[in-house]
Parts: structure tokens; sequence; C-alpha cells
């Protein structure tokens, strides 16, 4: 990174950093890009709802929790920069959801929602 | 000024910054994240809630199930409305795209701006809006929602689906209430003096807020809307 003599321009670089905020932002275009991809992602899911042959085939539930997700990566990574920021904010969040995600599948086994779909799809 | 080598958020502590953190971490940004962390478990739990009670209603209206009143031989069709749902998820979706460019605005307010295009992708007031009034939008959608579900008899007292439906939507669209009005503050300061890079934190950590809050209507979204 090229540090510029100007006081000002130095204080920039140093509250910019302070705060936590990465240089390497996306652009607007792959704002744009990514708007698009979730819009698309959304009608898919959508399209997928309305097909019964999906929606009675073993492979609708977990169609629908992959698109999910992979929207939820989208916007965390892209839109929420945490592909591009300081490393502690990307365990602040991980941590926590990890914890959330085992404690709804914890609890759907404990209450015998899981146990009733494995023996479903059996 | 020694030059000291900076990896990406992080800067070694000045002595003479007020502000300066032992992680080199700006406090609100880390606030923030340990918040949406705990959002995180907030939002673990009603969905579990609503998981675990789901297709165990005695009476309906049933989500996705048409169901007939044995005292009545009223037939109520299930109650779910995808396509208003999905162009309400659409709209939350444009939200955070808008509010990306209002930080993208800010963060580059010093920048030269040529073209009508530039100008128009630099006027962070004009982004802060349009975030907030897609958020009051997916307000507007979510009040039609839960309005036209009373009148055809789902009330949170109904039975459990609807119990957990509307605990677990209605705490969502409290959290874009809050983030509206916290929008709407930022429009106003920026209307007032301008925000500038020098207010780049304060508009990320509402940015970080708005883009949660999208990604959890994202999880219910699916969880509730298209699972079966």
């Amino acid at each position: 990174m090229a540090h510029s003599t100007h006081p000002s321009a130095d204080a920039a670089v140093v509250d910019h950093h302070g705060a936590g905020i990465e240089h390497t932002h996306p652009t607007w275009s792959t704002y744009w890009k990514v708007a698009t991809i979730l819009t698309l992602i959304t009608a898919v899911e959508v399209w997928v709802y309305y097909v019964p042959a999906i929606v009675h085939s073993r492979w609708f539930v977990p169609i629908l929790l992959v698109m999910s997700a992979v929207k939820f990566a989208i916007v965390v990574m892209f839109y929420m920069h945490l592909k591009y920021d300081h490393r502690l904010f990307r365990v602040l969040f991980t941590g926590p959801l990890i914890i959330a995600m085992i404690t709804i599948v914890a609890l759907m086994f404990l209450f015998g929602k899981l146990a009733a779909r494995v023996g479903g799809m059996g | 000024m020694t030059s000291v080598p900076l990896t990406a958020g992080h800067v070694a502590p000045d002595a003479h910054d007020p502000h300066a953190t032992s992680t080199g971490l700006d406090n609100k940004k880390i606030a923030i994240w340990a918040f949406i962390g705990s959002e995180c478990m907030l939002f673990a739990s009603l969905i579990s809630t609503y998981l675990i009670y789901k297709g165990r209603s005695k009476v309906g209206p049933f989500p996705h199930e048409t169901w007939t009143d044995p005292s009545t031989g009223k037939t109520l069709h299930a109650i779910l409305n995808i396509p208003v749902t999905s162009a309400s998820t659409f709209v939350l979706l444009m939200s955070s795209l808008a509010m990306v460019l209002a930080l993208a605005a800010v963060q580059n307010k010093n920048v030269p701006k040529r073209t009508t295009g530039e100008r128009i992708l630099g006027n962070s007031s004009l982004w802060l809006l349009a975030t907030a009034a897609l958020g009051i939008t997916f307000l507007g959608f979510q009040a039609y929602e839960f309005t036209s579900f009373v009148h055809e008899g789902l009330s949170i007292r109904t039975n459990l689906f609807g119990s957990s439906f509307f605990t677990l939507t209605g705490f969502h669209g409290a959290h874009v209430t809050a983030g509206v009005i916290w929008l709407l503050t930022l429009f106003a300061i920026d209307r007032k003096r301008g925000l500038g890079p020098r207010d780049e934190v304060n508009v990320d950590i509402a940015a970080l807020y708005w883009h949660f809050v999208d990604v959890v209507w994202i999880a219910i979204f699916t969880l509730v809307y298209l699972i079966k």
C-alpha cells in the first residue's frame, strides 16, 4: 500500500483500517451481479415450489436448503463484506451461527422431527 | 511517520489516538458483529420452535393444506400466499443492494463524479432513502399478510402454527422496523450535514444490521414458506 506523506491522507488510512474495513471492497458492478444472482436463485426457489414432480421427490427439501444456504453465504460474503474483512469478524459471526445451527438440529432430533424425516425418506 | 505494514482491517495501536484499540479494530464494528452473533441465537430459537410445532396443529387454517372445520363445515384453503411473499422477498433483497450502494457512496464521497451514472451511484441520500423505502414496502407486505390471515381465521391464538408463525415473522418485522428507523436517521444526518468517509463506520454497522435482517428472511422464506 502506498502511504502518502500528506497528514490527512495518512489519517484517512489509519481511520479506515482502524474501523476494521478492508480496502479491497467489491465494486459497484459486483454488487449488481450479486443482486442478479440472488434474484435468479429466488426465482428458481419459487419455481421449484410449483413443480409437483420435484415437490413430491425426496430432493425437494435438500434443493431448497442448498439454494437458501447459497443465498445466505453470498449476502454474508459480498454484502456484509465478511469475505474481505478481518478474521475476528468471521469468528464473531460464524461461531454463534454454527452453535445456532447445531441447536436447531439438536432440538429437531430431540422432538423427533428429523427422525420422522429420515424414516419417511426410507 | 513510521512505515508499519498494515494488514486487512488491522493497525498498530497509536498512543495518540483516543479511539485506538488493542485489536486495531473499531469497537463499534466488533460490537455489531457480536450483536449479530447473539441475534443468530435468538432467531435460531424462534425457527426451532416453528419447525418443532410444524404439522402439530389440531385445528386449521394450515400453511400448505386445506382444512374443513367440522363444526361449521367451512373449508379453509392453504393460508400462505407464496406469490405475495416472493414479491416481498425480492423487495428485501433489492433493499440490501440499495444499502451496499449507500455505503459505497459514503466511502467514495470525496471521489470526483464525472458522469450522471457516477453521480447517481455516489448519491448516498438517494440510496439510504431507497433502502428505507424498500424496507417500508416489505413491512407493508407483512401488514397485508397478517391482516389477510386474521380475516381468514388465523390469529396468534388459533393454533400452534399461528402462534409460532406470528412470533417468528413478527420478531423479524420488528427488526426491519428498527432498521428502517436507523436508516431514516442516517438519511436525516446525510441531508443535514452530509455523510462522508469519517462516518463510514456508522453507516457500515447500519448496513451490517440491515443485511443480517435480510439473511434471516432468506432462511425464513425457505423454512416457513417454501418447505411443505
